[in-house]
């Protein structure tokens, strides 16, 4: 009980920054956006607390897409790339002991899942899938294949550019986000009408990591860098103090 | 000036046709990765309180199942205290993790939470909110994922300070799950159209 501190309410979250519910030039999205309003509501314990996931979960390969799959101890196939960042709020802050979760296609383009249907070939070695818990600095890396652009079923011919999709959970429930990272200098970032959902230039910028050749490894893997912001935290304690009390 | 140096929230996307793979990669069948997949047990053979399932599907604007969606619930213990570090009323069942996560059947859209029932958790002006759980659906077509509550037939939700709030009463129904029997209780979501779920902005 010691080391608990009340949690502060999140910050608006900025809903015009955000990609909107209803982006007709994606076409699911058509019938899956509420037409209602959404409905806003106060915080209370129930959106400003959440789960801790601890270092305890994770095995030793799990932040290791290269070799967390491998059948038989070789190295999946593609470019080895190590994509490291932090996870901080919006007041620039550490996230400590956020979950990511990562996910993506091999170096062909090709998913590990049942319900894809693109003709590149699966790689034996690859799953696909990753996780890391973040630092006490709010740090994270993972290694990894660069994915492969693919075709996907929306207009006739719309193809995906190179991209890992982040599950992040900080810690508390209003905060959780999934997002996609994209690669500096892929010409079809600008031509993705899942990218395009997001209104700005300036905010699918914020989506594109960095390639940091400083920090790449020389004769082994390059290295990008991508930093995920979650929703920030008051800090105040007046914020819980009830009049009259 | 002083700057406030804010940075803004990385833009949300959908998480896509193979949410599965990142999040329950077992379930689809990417196996020897992790044990288990993470929220898939919320309770164990110690856990206080009533044991209830929670159940349901998720339906687009034409009514048609989503088979690819992932639902992640949160909640208060029996005893109305959320198993988290910013928990200050008390400490919470250490039994129970008050977090779940389920994909939807590949072949129906349903999924199902084993879990018990919540306590009553309070309003920031501390009137005691009915129990409830917190939902955030995900999936192909969602941009930005939606945020609901079910609230429970078998409760007073009369003076709900979430629910009394709501200016359309007459879609209050669309927060209340159905008991199917004693222990469980159906909480279909509907994304769009006729008896559209409420989604919240907190």
């Amino acid at each position: 009980m010691s080391n608990r501190k009340p949690a502060g309410g999140f910050f608006m979250r900025d809903t015009a920054w955000h990609p909107p519910a209803l982006t007709p030039q994606y076409k699911t999205s058509v019938a899956r956006s509420p037409s209602r309003a959404l409905l806003s509501m106060p915080q209370t314990m129930s959106e400003v607390t959440g789960p801790v996931f601890g270092h305890n979960i994770l095995g030793d390969l799990d932040n290791d897409l290269i070799l967390n799959y491998s059948q038989d101890g070789t190295s999946a196939i593609g470019p080895r790339i190590i994509v490291y960042g932090r996870v901080v709020d919006e007041n620039g802050r550490g996230v400590p002991g956020a979950l990511v979760e990562v996910w993506q296609a091999n170096a062909g383009g090709r998913y590990r899942h049942a319900k894809e249907g693109y003709i590149a070939p699966l790689d034996p070695n690859f799953g696909g899938c990753g996780r890391v818990i973040t630092d006490d600095d709010g740090g994270y890396e993972f290694r990894t294949i660069q994915p492969g652009p693919y075709p996907w079923p929306n207009r006739v011919n719309d193809w995906r550019p190179a991209h890992i999709h982040f599950s992040i959970f900080g810690d508390g429930f209003a905060q959780r986000l999934i997002t996609q990272m994209y690669f500096e200098g892929d010409p079809m970032i600008w031509q993705c009408p899942i990218v395009d959902t997001v209104p700005s230039r300036e905010g699918i910028e914020t989506l594109v990591a960095t390639l940091d050749m400083a920090a790449t490894l020389p004769m082994d893997a390059r290295v990008y860098k991508f930093d995920i912001v979650l929703r920030g935290r008051r800090a105040t304690i007046f914020e819980n103090r009830m009049e009259g009390t | 000036m002083i700057p406030l140096n804010r940075r803004r929230e990385s833009p949300s996307q959908t998480a896509g046709p193979y949410v599965h793979i990142g999040c329950v990669p077992n379930f689809c069948g990417i196996e020897g990765v992790y044990p288990h997949d993470l929220g898939d047990t919320m309770v164990n053979d110690q856990t206080k309180g009533e044991r209830i399932t929670v159940t349901g599907t998720t339906f687009d604007g034409t009514g048609t199942p989503l088979k690819d969606a992932m639902v992640e619930i949160w909640q208060a213990d029996a005893a109305g205290l959320y198993n988290s570090p910013s928990e200050i009323r008390g400490t919470a069942d250490t039994n129970f993790t008050g977090w779940g996560r389920k994909a939807g059947d590949y072949a129906t859209g349903e999924w199902n939470f084993e879990t018990v029932k919540p306590g009553a958790v309070p309003f920031p002006d501390g009137r005691m909110q009915a129990p409830h759980i917190s939902f955030w659906i995900v999936a192909r077509g969602i941009n930005l994922g939606l945020q609901t509550r079910m609230y429970f037939p078998d409760e007073d939700n009369s003076t709900d300070p979430v629910l009394t709030r709501i200016e359309h009463q007459n879609r209050v129904p669309t927060l209340v799950a159905e008991q199917v029997d004693a222990s469980t209780y159906r909480f279909n979501i509907r994304l769009q159209g006729e008896g559209e779920t409420i989604f919240f902005d907190f």
